[in-house]
């Protein structure tokens, strides 16, 4: 297969690529970038365990083709953190116990992240429920994740609040 | 010098200080959350290849044809692993030393004997070359007609069901009971084929060197995958090194090393390099397990007063036409609700399937929600509220053994259980509520229960100069909270604050802590943890008390407290010293000490070990389209001493989740023409989504249980999914006036 050159900015740091047209953005993620923190669950879109932000938006990146985002910027779960000050939404999901065996994880909290950035959860705990029903978490902590974007969005509302301030 | 004993040490609740009980939030939560938490997939050799299988289109027959040689022209493909060229193995893969051991499908031949068994390998530079190459194979088929469904096949009685229990029981005579009954009700309902699905696909990474076996993979059980590894390949156990530390899901299908994973072991020795293989999803329906579809009925005869005086209750299931695990669905009724006369029963049909397996509260789900259905049922019959029909039928000794409980808080789950959900004011007659917008609405409850489960385990501890510890054992951790659950165990042993105490688990060079499986893992290596802890003590304690210069002179052993990281007089606290004084003034840079967990075989033969709870559900139902949805779920469960509150609410809250997805949702469909699973993927088998799940509540009830073991542990991992999924069931009957009989409940069998 013959390679096609990409340039992807990921989690800030660019990135200069020789890529098989085949590979899709999850398997340039795992397999040649040592980003193993986003999760192949399915490969074909239905569980979410995959989702990352592209230009700030939430996908399944095992559907996204890494030729079609040359020149995309790529938020992974590897770059939510900063150094040991967690997210407040990583903090969060410690906090409710938003997980269990954390395989799904990255994918909640990076859909959480494009959810919120949505502008569309709210406080209504039922349009968080169906906002984040794109993401399995087969352990069911489902319950834990709704809380932790509740309290995750009222920290985050806090500190914009300190900021226009 | 190393000590084995088991101390009777005051039980850890009754110390200060302690750690267990405390809801600690989890140790491995930062990693999970930053995405560092690496599991099996994650792994990269140097020089690693990747293996893709190529899997069997066709239920039943024979490959006739492999284009081994396309698949090898695609570029990067380096190898095809068939029948032709797969490495030899010590052990025959259909050879079955005990029941444990389940055959395994690894190219010894061309058959195929149910669809996605594996029927080749391709491995290649990478993923997508492997992938192409498996497309490449084309394969070419002899097939036979495929037996499907539980009247695919002949029926018969097989030898015992689940581990090791009798298909056929009986105490008293059930056609008397029915015969002097004043009430009888006969029912059958049937539950699908399921599959675990955890989120993580089955992964291994294989390295071999020499005959040494370097192996990251998920396993519920690392000393049997070890042990079973190394007898298909003829080389010792120890030279097998299995990491698992974090499984991304397993609820039994990673219980016993499946074969995919030893065909990555088997790539890797063929191509000379390490090899990663994982199972993509539609590949996990098959050869890692399922639960096994059931039809069951069952009769019950009660008296005026709405007394059991029988219960009958007959299981047909299916095996594969190779191997032999029956789900032991009947067993359901050994346990929950005196009678005079039981009996239970299975039956079984051999089927074009993978072998079924353990899938989390395996017999004890599709038992219940048959069970629970029909207690509602007789209830119903009896005129009575289901609650009260309960609580008539109350079982104060185990109903088939007449064994006294260990402990039984099982009153006290449905008093706080129904008090909070509101039950008292539920109408008797179905169809009577509805909601502000028109829904019908409905009640319904049932009874949890899970036997108490002990397997063997070993642990190591270590004490250290510098007034540390160390706790060694090879734990699993498949999200029921192993890491924090453990080290609370380990801290409260050792007598350490839980940060001065090093954990570690999840790797075959630990000591063997047995399987995570059975609901017994906190119980089984929670016990070795505290017997090594406790080992470990006792030998720091000698040092002390028999040394002049130390406080403790002459107290005795059991005349000692270890809290915090000194060991204090038990008849004078303020009289102590640290662990550091005490290993210093004796010169040693550390002592060390072993421990075991398991069941004590006086109290088994004794007591009936069981945990218990009660679940209510509201459900409404759309009348004119039938959509079903939960709204409300509370559970009350008693399952022993708690170690850590929040970990536990977490497995009930999942637990009865999966009982909302066993009434609901649940059914892997096979085409009965092809025999093939047509929703082999997670759009079309229907596991439920966030916006699927109401308002969940567990309470934990209380419950001091002086016989299972000497840390009162139950198990709590598989309890939620019993009782609940009975429990919305019986809530879709009382909203509708339909009973469900046939689960997943569809809407077609609400309407018309």
């Amino acid at each position: 297969m013959t390679s096609l050159p990409i340039t992807l900015t990921i989690n800030g740091h660019r990135h200069e690529l020789e890529v098989d047209p085949r590979v899709t953005l999850l398997d340039l993620l795992r397999e040649r970038l040592d980003l193993t923190g986003t999760k192949k669950g399915c490969d074909r879109g239905q569980c979410g365990a995959c989702t990352v932000l592209v230009e700030g938006k939430r996908i399944n990146s095992c559907l996204a083709l890494a030729v079609s985002h040359d020149g995309a910027n790529v938020l992974t779960i590897e770059g939510v953190a900063h150094g040991e000050e967690l997210h407040p939404v990583q903090a969060a999901f410690i906090a409710h116990d938003g997980f269990q065996c954390g395989f799904c994880t990255p994918g909640q909290i990076m859909s959480t992240l494009g959810l919120i950035a949505e502008g569309q959860a709210g406080d209504d705990p039922e349009r968080i429920r169906e906002g984040l029903s794109g993401n399995i978490c087969r352990c069911a902590a489902y319950g834990g994740i709704v809380e932790a974007v509740l309290e995750a969005q009222q920290q985050l509302a806090k500190a914009d609040r300190r900021t226009a301030a | 010098m190393t000590l084995e004993l088991s101390l009777n040490q005051q039980p850890a609740h009754a110390r200060q200080g302690s750690s267990i009980g405390q809801p600690l939030t989890r140790r491995d939560g930062f990693l999970k959350v930053t995405g560092a938490a690496r599991y099996a997939a994650d792994n990269h050799p140097p020089g690693m290849l990747y293996a893709v299988l190529a899997v069997s289109s066709i239920a039943r027959g024979r490959v006739a044809a492999l284009d081994v040689e396309a698949a090898k022209a695609h570029h990067g493909v380096v190898e095809v692993m068939t029948p032709k060229n797969r490495p030899a193995l010590a052990a025959d893969p259909d050879a079955k030393d005990h029941p444990f051991m389940f055959r395994l499908d690894l190219l010894q031949n061309d058959q195929v004997r149910y669809p996605n068994q594996s029927i080749a390998v391709v491995i290649a530079e990478t993923l997508e070359a492997a992938t192409e190459g498996a497309a490449l194979l084309s394969p070419r088929y002899e097939s036979l007609p495929a037996r499907v469904g539980l009247d695919g096949a002949e029926s018969f009685v097989p030898r015992g069901v689940g581990i090791g229990s009798p298909a056929v029981h009986h105490k008293g005579d059930v056609e008397v009971g029915l015969k002097s009954a004043k009430t009888r009700i006969e029912a059958t309902y049937e539950t699908p084929a399921q599959y675990h699905n955890a989120m993580e696909p089955h992964a291994i990474v294989v390295a071999w060197d020499g005959d040494r076996l370097s192996i990251d993979t998920p396993s519920q059980g690392l000393a049997m995958a070890q042990g079973r590894i190394a007898g298909l390949f003829g080389i010792a156990p120890e030279n097998i090194h299995i990491r698992s530390p974090f499984l991304g899901g397993g609820f039994g299908s990673k219980g016993m090393i499946s074969g995919p994973q030893v065909l990555g072991i088997l790539a890797a020795r063929l191509v000379g390099r390490p090899v990663k293989l994982v199972l993509r999803r539609e590949q996990m329906y098959g050869p890692v397990g399922h639960r096994a579809p059931t039809r069951q009925t069952l009769r019950m005869g009660m008296d005026g007063e709405g007394r059991l005086t029988a219960i009958d209750h007959h299981a047909r299931t299916a095996s594969s036409t190779f191997d032999d695990f029956f789900e032991p669905a009947a067993d359901a009724s050994h346990t929950l609700y005196a009678s005079p006369a039981i009996a239970t029963s299975h039956d079984a049909v051999r089927l074009d399937t993978g072998t079924p397996l353990f899938m989390r509260a395996p017999g004890e789900a599709t038992g219940s929600i048959a069970l629970e259905s029909a207690i509602d049922e007789a209830a119903h019959a009896c005129g009575m509220d289901p609650l009260e029909f309960r609580l008539r039928n109350y079982a104060e000794v185990e109903p088939m053994t007449g064994k006294p409980f260990s402990s039984k808080a099982l009153r006290e789950c449905y008093r706080q259980a129904a008090e909070t959900f509101g039950w008292a004011s539920r109408p008797l007659q179905p169809r009577l509520m509805r909601d502000a917008d028109g829904f019908l609405t409905g009640w319904g409850m049932g009874t949890a229960t899970f036997p108490a489960i002990m397997f063997q385990a070993e642990a190591h501890a270590v004490l250290r100069a510098d007034g540390s510890g160390l706790m060694e054992t090879g734990a699993q951790d498949m999200g029921q909270g192993a890491w924090t659950a453990f080290a609370q165990i380990a801290a409260d042993g050792l007598g350490l604050d839980i940060d001065r105490v090093e954990f570690r688990a999840g790797s075959s060079d630990l000591p063997n802590a047995g399987i995570a499986g059975g609901s017994g893992h906190t119980a089984t290596a929670g016990m070795a943890i505290h017997n090594a802890g406790a080992a470990v003590i006792a030998r720091l304690a000698d040092l002390a008390t028999g040394n002049e210069a130390s406080p403790l002179f002459g107290a005795g052993n059991e005349g000692v407290l270890a809290r915090g990281g000194r060991l204090y007089r038990r008849d004078d606290e303020s009289r102590g010293e640290s662990y550091a004084e005490i290993l210093t003034r004796a010169g040693l840079t550390e002592i060390e000490g072993h421990g075991k967990g398991a069941p004590d075989p006086a109290s088994q033969e004794t007591y009936a070990k069981h945990a218990h709870g009660a679940v209510f559900a509201e459900v409404k139902v759309d009348p004119d389209f039938g959509q079903i949805r939960v709204t409300r779920l509370v559970g009350a469960f008693a399952a022993g001493r708690v170690i850590n509150p929040r970990l536990v609410r977490s497995q009930y809250y999942g637990g009865m989740i999966w009982g909302i997805s066993f009434a609901l949702h649940e059914e892997a469909i096979t085409d009965r023409r092809s025999g093939r699973i047509q929703n082999a993927n997670l759009a079309e088998y229907h596991v439920p989504v966030n916006a699927d799940v109401p308002s969940v509540e567990a309470l934990l009830v209380h419950e001091d249980d002086p016989y299972v073991n000497a840390l009162g542990i139950k198990g709590v991992g598989e309890i939620g999914i019993t009782g609940t999924a009975g429990a919305v069931a019986n809530a879709v009957w009382h909203a509708t006036g339909v009973r469900p009989r046939r689960f997943p409940i569809r809407i077609e069998d609400l309407l018309g």
